[in-house]
C-alpha cells in the first residue's frame, strides 16, 4: 500500500513538473495569438469592423473580448474559422450596407481629379500615388477595394470597378 | 513485324461500356464545306495570334490569317477559301469552358483549291521546328499543345516515341478511322517525328477493341518495312490514352508529378498529329482540317467528318442529318473528359475531337446523390493514386491547405472515381470547382498578405512621423521656455540695476 502510494505520488510529481516546464516552453504569447487571428481575417483593412484595421480588430478580440462577428468582408466563413480557433460560439456576421471585397478595386477618374491628396492619405495600404496639385491614380495590384478613399474625395471622382476587367 | 512487349497495365482505371460502333462503321466524310467559318485567334497555350487580314479581303484556303504573337506559338490559317466577313469577338470553346476570343469570320466560296503548296524544304533542325509552328500544327489528341514545342523538349534523351492511338474514350472513333484509312501517312508522320527527336523506336499503341485499325497499321508497318516501328495492342481500359498512363503501361515507369514523359525518356504524340505532320511534309499543307466524331443518340447520321477548323457546330450537325428529336445535351470531347456546352453556335477548334449529342427521350434520369459511405471504391481506380474520398471531404470543409496536400492539382479529371462511386457523387464536378476555388483562395491570400505588409508599413511610418513631430514640438517648447526664462531674469536684473543706479 505504502509503496503504491509512493510510486503514484512520484509519478504525479514527475508529470506535474513536466507539465509546468512544458507549459513554460510551449506557452503562446498574446502577440502570437493576435498574429494568428489576424491571419484568419481578410486583411482588406477596410475598417468596416469599427476598428482602424485588421490588426487592431484582432488585438481587440484578444484584449477586450470584442465580438468575433464584426468583419463584414470575411462573412460567416471567417466567423466560423475564428470560432473554431478560439473555441467560442458561432453567430452570424453583422450586416454592413456595402461590403468591401477583393473582387473590386478603386478607380480614379483622371480628368476629374483635382490633386487634393485626400484619398492618398485615406488609403490604408498606400495603393494611391500622386502629389498635391497633380493627378492621382490607383495601383490596382495594391488596392484591396476597401473603399476608404471614396468618402474623402471632394469631387466624387473615385468609383469601384471589377478587379479583372 | 515485331511487337513491343507490354510491361503491364497502369495503376487504377476502369472498364467502360463502348459506344464506338455508333460512329465507326462509316468512312470518314470528306465533303463537308460550311458556308461560314469562325476561326479563333486564341490558342490553348500562349498568347493569341494577331489577325493579318482585313475585312473584305479575298483569301485562299491555306493562307495565313493569324500571325503567331510569340516565338513558340502557332500560326492560324484559312481552312476554306472565301472572303473575310468580319473580325470580331465570338464565343469559342477553350480548355474546358466557353470563353470569348477574337475570331476571323470567313464567308466561304466553293473555289476550294488549296493555295499552291510545295513540300517544304528545310535548311536545318531549327528551321524545321519553326516551319511546324508556322504550319499551325498542334497536338490533335485534345490538348492542342504546339507540336514543335513538344518535339523540342530536350531536357533528357528521348528513347521512345509513343504514337498514341489508344483512344480510350467510349464514344470517340476519329483516331480509329484515321488509322484504318491513312495508316501509311500516319506512320510516315511518326518516322518524321522520330527523326526530329532522335529516338530509335516508335511504338504505336492501340486498344484491343479496334481490330481493323490494328490490322491496317500492322500491314502498313510490313509495307514500310521499318524495323524501328512496333505495334502494341493494349487491353481496353480507361484512361489508357492519358500520356502518363501510356508511359506507365509500356515501360513500367511512373512519370513523377510535375515532370513530363520526356523525363523518363518518352514522347507521346497522337496519331492525328502524325497525320497532320505528314500532310505538311509531303504536300506543304498546313493544319486546316481535323477529323471530328459526331455521335450520340441525338444526331441522325452519326459519323466521322473531316471538318475545316472554324466550322460552326450547327452546320456540322446539319451535315450529319441534323438533330434527331429534342437534344438534351451537347458535349464537346468524350463523355468522360469532355464538357457540356449550351449552344451549337460555336466553332470546331483544333482540340475538338468529338461532339456527343444526347437525346432527351432516351436519356435516363440522373441517379440520386447520396452521402459518401466511405466504401473506398474510388481509391484503387484513380490512375494518379489520389484519395478522391478525402479530397471530397477537404473540399466540403473548404480546407484548402489539406486540398493542396492531397494533390488536388494532380487530378486529371478522368472521372474514374465518378464511375465507381456507389453513392453517385459527382466527384469530378466537385474537384473542378475545388480547383477553381483553391486558385482563387491562393490569389486572394497573396493579395491579403501584401495588403497586411503595406498596412503595417504605413502604420509604422505614420507612428514614427507622429513621434517625430511630437518630439519636435516638445523640444521647441523646452527651448522657448529655457530662453525666455533666462531673458526674463536678465531683464529683471537689468531693470533693478538701473533703478538702483538712478537712486
Ligand atoms: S472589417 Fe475590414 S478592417 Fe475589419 S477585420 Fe474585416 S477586413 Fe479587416
Ligand atoms: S485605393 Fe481606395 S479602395 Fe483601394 S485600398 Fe486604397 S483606399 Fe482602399
Ligand atoms: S477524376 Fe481525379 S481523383 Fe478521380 S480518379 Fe480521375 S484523377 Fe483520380
Ligand atoms: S466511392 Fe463514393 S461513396 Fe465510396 S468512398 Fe469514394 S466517394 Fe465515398
Amino acid at each position: 500500500m505504502a509503496t503504491a502510494t509512493v510510486i503514484f505520488a512520484g509519478i504525479a510529481i514527475v508529470l506535474a513538473i513536466l507539465l509546468i516546464v512544458s507549459s513554460h516552453y510551449l506557452s503562446t504569447t498574446e502577440n502570437e495569438v493576435i498574429d494568428k487571428i489576424e491571419s484568419l481575417l481578410p486583411r482588406i483593412q477596410c475598417a468596416q469592423c469599427g476598428y482602424p484595421g485588421c490588426r487592431p480588430y484582432a488585438a481587440a478580440i484578444v484584449t477586450d473580448k470584442a465580438d468575433i462577428n464584426l468583419c463584414p468582408p470575411g462573412g460567416n466563413e471567417t466567423v466560423r474559422r475564428l470560432a473554431k480557433f478560439l473555441g467560442s460560439d458561432f453567430s452570424p456576421v453583422t450586416k454592413y450596407s456595402t461590403t468591401a471585397n477583393l473582387n473590386e478595386i478603386a478607380f480614379i477618374s483622371e480628368e476629374l481629379c483635382i490633386g487634393c491628396n485626400l484619398c492618398l492619405r485615406a488609403c490604408p495600404v498606400d495603393a494611391i500615388v500622386g502629389t498635391h496639385q497633380s493627378m492621382h491614380t490607383v495601383i490596382s495590384d495594391h488596392c484591396t477595394g476597401c473603399r476608404l478613399c471614396i468618402p474623402p474625395c471632394p469631387v466624387d471622382c473615385i468609383s469601384l470597378v471589377s478587379r479583372n476587367a | 513485324m515485331l511487337k513491343y512487349p507490354l510491361f503491364q497495365s497502369f495503376y487504377g482505371g476502369v472498364h467502360l461500356e463502348s459506344h464506338k460502333n455508333t460512329s465507326n462503321h462509316k468512312q470518314i466524310a470528306r465533303d463537308f464545306l460550311p458556308s461560314r467559318l469562325i476561326i479563333p485567334m486564341n490558342q490553348q497555350f500562349g498568347s493569341d495570334a494577331i489577325p493579318s487580314v482585313k475585312v473584305g479581303q479575298l483569301i485562299q484556303k491555306g493562307e495565313v490569317i493569324g500571325k503567331p504573337a510569340e516565338k513558340n506559338t502557332t500560326a492560324v490559317h484559312a481552312s476554306c477559301s472565301g472572303r473575310v466577313g468580319a473580325i470580331e469577338k465570338h464565343p469559342v470553346p477553350t480548355a474546358g469552358k466557353v470563353s470569348t476570343s477574337t475570331c476571323v469570320i470567313i464567308e466561304t466560296n466553293d473555289e476550294n483549291n488549296i493555295a499552291a503548296q510545295k513540300p517544304p524544304l528545310f535548311k536545318n533542325h531549327l528551321d524545321k521546328l519553326t516551319a511546324i509552328n508556322h504550319a499551325g500544327i498542334v497536338g490533335l489528341g485534345g490538348a492542342a499543345f504546339p507540336t514543335a514545342e513538344k518535339l523540342n523538349r530536350k531536357s533528357s534523351h528521348c528513347e521512345m516515341l509513343i504514337l498514341n492511338g489508344a483512344e480510350c474514350e467510349p464514344y470517340i472513333s476519329c483516331d480509329d478511322l484515321l488509322m484504318q484509312e491513312h495508316a501509311t501517312e500516319v506512320l510516315r508522320g511518326a518516322l518524321a517525328m522520330m527523326e526530329i527527336v532522335g529516338a530509335e523506336l516508335t511504338v504505336v499503341v492501340i486498344e484491343k477493341d479496334k481490330p481493323k485499325a490494328i490490322e491496317a497499321i500492322s500491314n502498313a508497318i510490313e509495307t514500310i518495312g521499318s524495323k524501328c516501328i512496333r505495334l502494341t495492342d493494349i487491353p481496353t481500359m480507361y484512361p489508357t490514352g492519358g500520356e502518363r498512363q501510356l508511359v506507365e503501361a509500356l515501360t513500367g515507369k511512373e512519370v513523377p508529378s510535375g515532370k513530363y514523359p520526356i523525363d523518363v525518356g518518352c514522347i507521346c504524340q497522337n496519331v492525328g498529329t502524325a497525320y497532320a505532320l505528314d500532310c505538311f511534309f509531303q504536300l506543304g499543307e498546313p493544319l486546316i482540317n481535323r477529323i471530328v466524331t459526331v455521335t450520340g443518340q441525338g444526331v441522325k447520321n452519326p459519323q466521322n467528318v473531316a471538318v475545316p477548323i472554324g466550322a460552326p457546330i450547327v452546320e456540322l450537325i446539319k451535315f450529319c442529318g441534323g438533330y434527331d428529336g429534342e437534344v438534351s445535351q451537347l458535349i464537346l470531347g468524350g463523355n468522360m473528359m469532355g464538357y457540356t456546352v449550351d449552344t451549337d453556335q460555336l466553332p470546331v477548334t483544333k482540340s475538338t475531337n468529338c461532339i456527343i449529342t444526347t437525346k432527351k427521350a432516351t436519356t435516363p434520369k440522373p441517379f440520386e446523390i447520396w452521402p459518401c459511405i466511405r466504401c473506398g471504391e474510388c481509391i484503387p481506380v484513380c490512375p494518379v493514386r489520389l484519395l478522391p474520398q478525402q479530397i471530397l471531404k477537404a473540399y466540403e470543409n473548404k480546407n484548402f491547405e489539406e486540398l493542396g496536400k492531397l494533390g488536388l492539382s494532380e487530378c486529371i479529371e478522368c472521372g474514374c472515381c465518378d464511375v465507381v462511386c456507389p453513392s453517385h457523387i459527382p466527384l469530378v464536378e466537385n474537384f473542378r470547382k475545388a480547383k477553381h476555388l483553391r486558385m482563387q483562395e491562393i490569389k486572394s491570400s497573396e493579395l491579403s498578405n501584401a495588403a497586411q505588409k503595406r498596412y503595417e508599413l504605413k502604420t509604422q511610418r505614420l507612428s514614427s512621423q507622429h513621434a517625430n513631430t511630437e518630439k519636435l514640438h516638445a523640444d521647441l517648447k523646452e527651448s522657448i521656455k529655457e530662453s525666455s526664462k533666462n531673458d526674463m531674469i536678465k531683464a529683471a536684473v537689468e531693470r533693478s540695476k538701473k533703478r538702483r543706479d538712478k537712486k
